[in-house]
């Protein structure tokens, strides 16, 4: 034995790779064509609405009414999409959209990952309760708080306005408890040993929980951001106008604006509100790959 | 570098009515590589946590150089641990996760590199040091751990259980490498382990923990010759020690019908004894020795050099089973009778009610 060197390098030795674990396999074809159907059911399920929106947004007209329906456009045209951008200020409940959207979302991720970290790393007197009352925040239908967060906004004259719409929105119970959770499950030998690296609370969190923690936190992260889009009740409450209106108000606008309503242009206006989130959706959903706490504990 | 001193140091854990500790006193010298060694779940780990100020301390204190470390954040105590599962931060390469305290500390970028490299020069990690610990087999994400610990050149190191997830081939190799390199860097170093043959191997010295209270602290050697009681005696040494009840009667023990010569001030007037006697403390006789106990051979384990023989009283077919290390060239078959003699001088007396060395 040399005094020089902790050797144990063994070429033999294989890289504890990815988990090898065996899909669980059903036996059967009874069950595997059950499988297939539930599949083909729920892509129906979820894929005709949204081929019937797109395929509408194209049609003229009177190709929408007729009878019986068209599966594709006769003549396929962008007519809708003009007057969708044009009869309505779209661009502006976009911008508007786009606005709500970045700050709550941000508000929420920051608010949720702050109150998570808090009620599950840092010790302080009194935090089992305040989760409780996070948990019970988050059983109350916000239809409920509407009516008394209404008269708040209207006193504080932040009708119309954005922070009126913003503030009373960016509570985070289902974050904070989501969150939490997550940090839960880091395993403690990795924040003691952060701790014994003399990591503070902040370098804690950004540098060993938060890393471990990427497909939790971009899984709420994307929940978030499609939950503030589509968001319509209280920015319908609050906002009188395209000054502040998101971009669905503006689609109830496009429905009401003549007698009859045309649904080529709402059907285009709801094509081009969907697309942003749906890239947003590509782009992130990559990242929740499972498996970023591979090597840390354990072989 | 520094000296460790626990002063009657105490746990209890909330909920437990037992203390997982129970007043350790354990003095343990600057350089000195300390074994903590017992069974699992005898409060190993938690004496170790004490030190490193992961647990607190709910009696006695627990000192470092001379300063009691209660109140001390566990940043401050200087110390460094490696954990059982490696705990490394699975998002950083390799030399991240060892300049992570060095940058904490405010070392300098360059200065930190500096030190990895010095380290992983050391542990033969240079070529791995832009992987991440997901990228790395089991040992050398141990020597990872490791590395991690020295970079920072501590007063203490705090190792629990760190080759317990490698192979067996493995852990051999490491077991040298780390008394080797803790003897090169004369860091003080309490080494936490379940396993007898790592603590006889690695320590200078080797404290025994049984359910929270220390059982002793010698030399392995020491513990090996005189264990101050059976639990000591029975943990210490592989295959065990063979521990069996006798009556006395005019300085001669009566041991599974044979009678066996004791010191008389060892046994003073105790009528029963519990009598320690290791597997190579033994003498084979001639099949017609009438002194010898009769052993009716039940297994054969043969290692090559030596061979381990179990059996028991050859008339008493529920007696205790008795382990005898032999020579290869003096292998019996199972079914074989043998007749076995202790060594006279080689005999460990126990009392039989209290199980403390006599
Ligand atoms: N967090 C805890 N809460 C309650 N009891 C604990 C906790 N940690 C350890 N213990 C108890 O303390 C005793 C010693 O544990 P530990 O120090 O981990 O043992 P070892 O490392 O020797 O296996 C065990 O009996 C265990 O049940
Ligand atoms: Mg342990």
């Amino acid at each position: 034995m040399t005094d020089n060197a902790i050797t144990g390098f063994d070429p033999n030795e294989k890289p504890a790779g990815a988990h090898q674990a065996e899909a669980a396999s059903f036996g059967g074809v009874g069950m595997k064509i059950a499988g297939y159907a539930g599949m083909v059911a729920i892509f129906l399920l979820v894929a005709l609405p949204l081929f019937w929106i797109v395929v509408t947004s194209f049609k003229e007209k009177p190709d929408i009414y007729t009878q019986p329906a068209q599966w594709w456009p006769a003549n396929p045209t962008t007519e809708g999409y003009k007057s969708a951008t044009t009869e309505i200020d779209f661009w502006a409940f976009f911008r508007n959209s786009v606005i709500i959207t970045v700050l709550l979302s941000i508000a929420k991720i920051v608010l949720g990952v702050i109150s998570a970290y808090a009620l599950s790393l840092l010790r302080f007197p009194g935090r089992n309760l305040v989760f409780l009352v996070v948990i019970a925040a988050l059983m109350v239908p916000n239809q409920i708080t509407v009516i008394s967060n209404y008269a708040l906004v209207s006193q504080l004259g932040w009708r119309n306005t954005y922070q009126g719409i913003i503030i009373p929105l960016a509570g985070v119970a289902f974050g904070t408890f989501l969150m939490r959770n997550q940090f839960l499950s880091v395993p403690g030998e990795i924040i003691e040993a952060a701790r014994l690296d003399g990591a503070g609370p902040l370098k804690l969190l950004w540098r060993v929980v938060l890393p471990m923690s990427w497909p939790t936190l971009i899984a709420f992260s994307i929940i978030t951001v499609v939950n503030e889009w589509n968001e319509y009740l209280w920015p319908f409450l609050m906002s009188d106008d395209s000054r502040v209106g998101t971009l669905p108000i503006g689609l109830t606008q496009l429905q009401n604006n003549d007698g009859i309503t045309n649904w080529g242009p709402v059907m285009a206006a709801t094509v081009l509100a969907m697309l942003p989130v749906l890239i947003v959706f590509l782009a992130l959903q990559r990242h929740m790959i499972k498996g970023l706490t591979a090597g840390a504990v354990k072989g | 570098m520094a000296s460790v001193y626990f002063d009657g140091a105490t746990r209890v854990h909330k909920g437990n009515s037992r203390p997982s500790v129970a007043g350790v006193t354990l003095d343990i010298e600057d350089g000195e590589f300390l074994v903590l060694v017992g069974p699992s779940g005898c409060g190993k780990s938690t004496t170790l946590r004490m030190l490193a100020g992961l647990e607190p301390v709910d009696g006695g204190r627990v000192l470092i150089d001379g300063h009691d470390q209660k109140g001390v954040r566990p940043r401050d105590r200087d110390v460094a641990m490696v954990f059982q599962s490696y705990a490394l931060y699975p998002n950083m390469t390799a030399e991240e996760n060892m300049a992570f305290a060095l940058r904490n500390a405010g070392v300098s970028k360059a200065e930190a590199h500096e030190r990895v490299l010095e380290a992983a020069k050391i542990l033969e990690l240079e070529p791995l040091l832009g992987r991440k610990p997901g990228q790395l087999s089991g040992g050398q994400r141990q020597r990872v751990a490791m590395g991690r610990a020295i970079v920072r050149n501590p007063k203490v190191f705090c190792m629990d259980e760190p080759l317990s997830n490698l192979d067996a081939k493995l852990r051999v190799s490491t077991r040298a490498q780390i008394a080797a390199l803790q003897r090169r860097l004369g860091v003080t170093t309490v080494y936490v382990t379940h396993d007898q043959v790592e603590a006889m191997t690695m320590g200078h010295r080797v404290a025994v923990l049984k359910e929270g209270v220390l059982q002793q602290v010698d030399t392995p050697e020491a513990l090996y010759d005189r264990p101050v009681n059976t639990f000591v005696a029975g943990f210490i040494g592989s295959p065990a020690i063979n521990l069996l009840d006798a009556t006395v009667r005019d300085g001669r023990a009566e041991l599974l019908g044979t009678s066996v010569p004791v010191e008389r001030d060892l046994v003073g007037d105790a009528d029963r004894v519990t009598l320690g006697i290791r597997p190579e403390s033994w003498t084979i006789g001639s099949e017609l020795d009438k002194d010898g106990i009769p052993l009716r051979v039940e297994l054969v384990e043969s290692l090559g050099a030596e061979v381990f023989v179990y059996g028991r009283h050859d008339g008493d077919p529920d007696g205790p089973r008795i382990t005898v290390r032999l020579a290869k060239s003096q292998r019996p078959d199972t079914g074989d009778l043998i007749r076995i003699t202790p060594v006279a001088g080689e005999l460990h007396v126990f009392d039989a009610e209290t199980g403390d060395r006599r």
